[in-house]
């Protein structure tokens, strides 16, 4: 009844192309804006920022990166999670060798290292299709994950093998360490979030997303038609290593704030993100947050809700239910929809545009 | 330093022969439980092009739900044949539930759906038998324990006898399972299926039949490799690892060759305890957990569809 496009119209061709051409979203977008920025951080909370918003963000983020080389450009991926530890040892490494730079910088210049190994390991992605590209990713997780362990250079060769995040601050306020409240966190990675979403959007929609889709959909026929396939499978791998090393720099700075880095990153978690992807849907941003909060959500309820409602669990048991339930959920969301999601999403709103005399 | 990598490891094989054999050894076991974790793999994938990443999970599946009746009290023959039930009903539940609806659907869609299947197993097995490790009943099952020393090369190698029995058994299955795919009709019909879906269907071969056969074969694969794996380890749902080890055997071999995913198993078997072995202490040790993904890069480089693989015929 509200959602309605009925009276606006296009005058030009940008309007006509605009990420959110209707009125009621650009409102929308607003008032969800709103409401994580303000409200949130106002009302909720330091349980609820630390333990729901904040892994939601960053696994969001994690999952865009996964995204834009599996759901854009159809190269399946399993190394998220080692790549999201590049860009973790990176920023660690930058931010000890170099302490007086701000924080955010290196936080966003980690995600180059990783784009910078991503793209060496998305080199086969050339001569290898398929399945046996992901088994060839594999190798990246592997492999990486090791250096993790056996490099105490990337540690600083501190004897626990574990990461202590130094505290930094921005403006004269603590945002990483011991010190920092789990609110000034939240901003702070809301803003590095909503970012580089406003930076993927655009560069999805643009030239280059296009490329990734034609190569997505035939690789053959997008080469025939003038697309250079090394250096668009290349940018992919290296784009969606860059999200994800600021991924795995946020996770470790901004969330976890120090500890084993090898087990953080390890192949689980590539799995992890490669489910809140193709929950959400393969090939769309808006997905990716579905899916982070999908999957993100289901763990939190088993653990705190149900105890809250009366139906005590232990804590093993809750983890059992909780891989039945995810395994449950792929399979359920699959069958009902294979597009994720996002796809749902859409036809809720088409729903809606037409409620309540659908033709 | 290319003293160390190029020639020093050689010059130790050659002094010391009885440890390569010894290490040879080892990497041709742990080869054959790659390789019968990978077949399970081919089999599913031959007959309905699911790459199914459950396969691991089904062996620890197998292997619990095995322990799991005998610690009940139900004799280990009987167990067994209850264990093929619960396998066979799997294949049904999978066949039914889960691939059925997704027919047509997109590879990755149905490579994701097994992701599901494989947390689905790990919950029920978790939430049925505990998430501690259990004993493979071995002693029940009559497999062989203890060790055979063998003096020879001028030293000793030492040959464990479950590793010998499990070397014997897959080949049998193996051997069995080529006898089956050549000689029975339905062998005949799962051939029919993997060459082409509609060739299939148009001759009256009912595919989903066919799917929970397949399905049931690879329970039965898993139940063996779970039997052998628990065997001279312990059955926990730590084993859902080696099929990850099982991966780059398959693309080593080729998705859809049976022969591919034994020489697969054997070359990776073999190729990463060496390297572990002789190259290892050069950077570390524990390079066993990615030599194999880089062997079996490097194979894929040359020839993108395996070693025995059909080959890739892209058209626009």
């Amino acid at each position: 009844m509200f959602y309605r496009e009925a009276g606006q119209f296009k005058k030009t061709y940008s309007a006509d192309m605009a990420v959110f051409p209707i009125l009621q979203d650009r409102i929308g977008i607003a008032v969800i804006l709103f409401i994580a920025a303000v409200v949130i951080p106002l009302t909720g909370s330091n349980f609820f920022i630390s333990s729901v918003m904040v892994p939601f963000l960053v696994f969001s983020l994690a999952a865009m990166g996964l995204n834009i080389v599996t759901g854009y450009t159809g190269l399946i991926s399993l190394g998220t999670g080692a790549f999201m530890g590049v860009g973790a040892f990176a920023c660690y490494k930058l931010t000890t060798i170099f302490p007086d730079v701000n924080i955010i910088i290196w936080i966003l210049a980690s995600g180059v290292f990783s784009a910078a190994i991503g793209a060496a390991f998305g080199l086969p992605s050339l001569r290898i299709k398929g399945f046996y590209l992901a088994v060839a990713t594999l190798a990246a997780q592997f492999f990486l994950e090791w250096c993790f362990v056996r490099v105490p250079w990337l540690y600083n060769y501190s004897a626990s093998g574990a990461i202590q995040v130094p505290q930094r601050t921005l403006f004269g306020v603590a945002i990483t360490g011991a010190n920092a409240t789990p609110t000034t966190r939240y901003l702070v990675l809301l803003g590095i979030v909503v970012l580089m979403t406003w930076v993927a959007s655009n560069i999805l929609h643009g030239r280059v997303g296009r490329t990734f889709m034609a190569v997505r959909d035939m690789d053959i026929a997008a080469e025939l038609m003038g697309i250079r396939l090394l250096p668009a499978k290349l940018t992919a791998f290296a784009l969606s290593s860059f999200y994800c090393g600021v991924a795995g720099a946020v996770m470790m700075f901004l969330w976890y704030g120090g500890g084993e880095a090898a087990d953080a990153f390890n192949i689980r978690q590539s799995f992890n993100i490669l489910f809140m992807v193709i929950i959400g849907g393969l090939g769309s941003l808006i997905g990716c947050f579905f899916g982070a909060a999908l999957l993100n959500i289901v763990p939190i309820i088993l653990k705190f809700g149900l105890p809250a409602i009366g139906l005590a669990i232990g804590s093993e048991t809750a983890e059992h239910i909780n891989h039945l339930l995810v395994g449950g959920l792929i399979i359920f969301f699959l069958i009902v929809e294979p597009h994720g999601l996002a796809r749902l999403w859409q036809i809720t709103k088409q729903k809606l545009r037409t409620w309540p005399f659908p033709y | 330093m290319l003293y160390n990598i190029f020639i020093d490891p050689f010059m130790q094989m050659g002094g010391a022969p009885d440890l390569l054999v010894q290490t040879l050894w080892e990497g041709l076991v742990s080869g054959v439980l790659y390789a019968l974790i990978a077949l399970g793999f081919v089999l599913i994938f031959k007959a309905s092009g699911v790459f199914n990443f459950a396969q691991g999970i089904m062996v620890v599946f197998a292997a619990l739900t095995l322990v799991g009746f005998h610690e009940k009290g139900v004799p280990a023959w009987l167990a067994v044949i209850l264990t093929l039930g619960v396998m066979y009903v799997l294949a049904l539940a999978v066949e039914r539930v889960v691939l059925r609806p997704l027919v047509n659907q997109p590879d990755i869609i149905l490579f994701m759906a097994t992701f599901g299947l494989t947390y689905v197993l790990i919950g029920i097995g978790e939430f049925i038998f505990g998430g501690e490790p259990k004993q493979m009943i071995a002693e029940q099952l009559f497999l062989p324990r203890g060790a055979i020393d063998v003096s020879m090369l001028g030293g000793r190698v030492t040959f464990q006898k479950i590793d010998i029995a499990a070397a014997v058994i897959a080949s049998v299955m193996i051997a069995a399972l080529a006898a089956f795919f050549q000689y029975t009709r339905i062998g005949r019909a799962l051939r029919a299926v993997a060459d082409s879906h509609k060739a299939a269907l148009s001759v009256g071969i009912s595919l989903n039949q066919i799917w929970a056969i397949v399905w049931f074969a690879a329970g039965i694969v898993a139940l063996i490799t779970g039997i052998m794996w628990g065997a001279r380890s312990e059955v926990s749902f730590g084993l859902d690892i080696i099929a990850l080890k099982a991966l780059p055997v398959l693309i080593l071999g080729g998705f859809t060759s049976i022969p591919g995913a034994i020489v697969g198993g054997l070359i990776i078997g073999v190729g990463e305890k060496i390297a572990e072995f002789y190259w290892g202490p050069l950077v570390g040790g524990g390079i066993e957990n990615w030599i194999a993904y880089v062997i079996a890069l490097g194979f894929l480089m040359v020839r993108p569809q395996g070693l025995f693989g059909d080959k890739i015929i892209e058209r626009i």
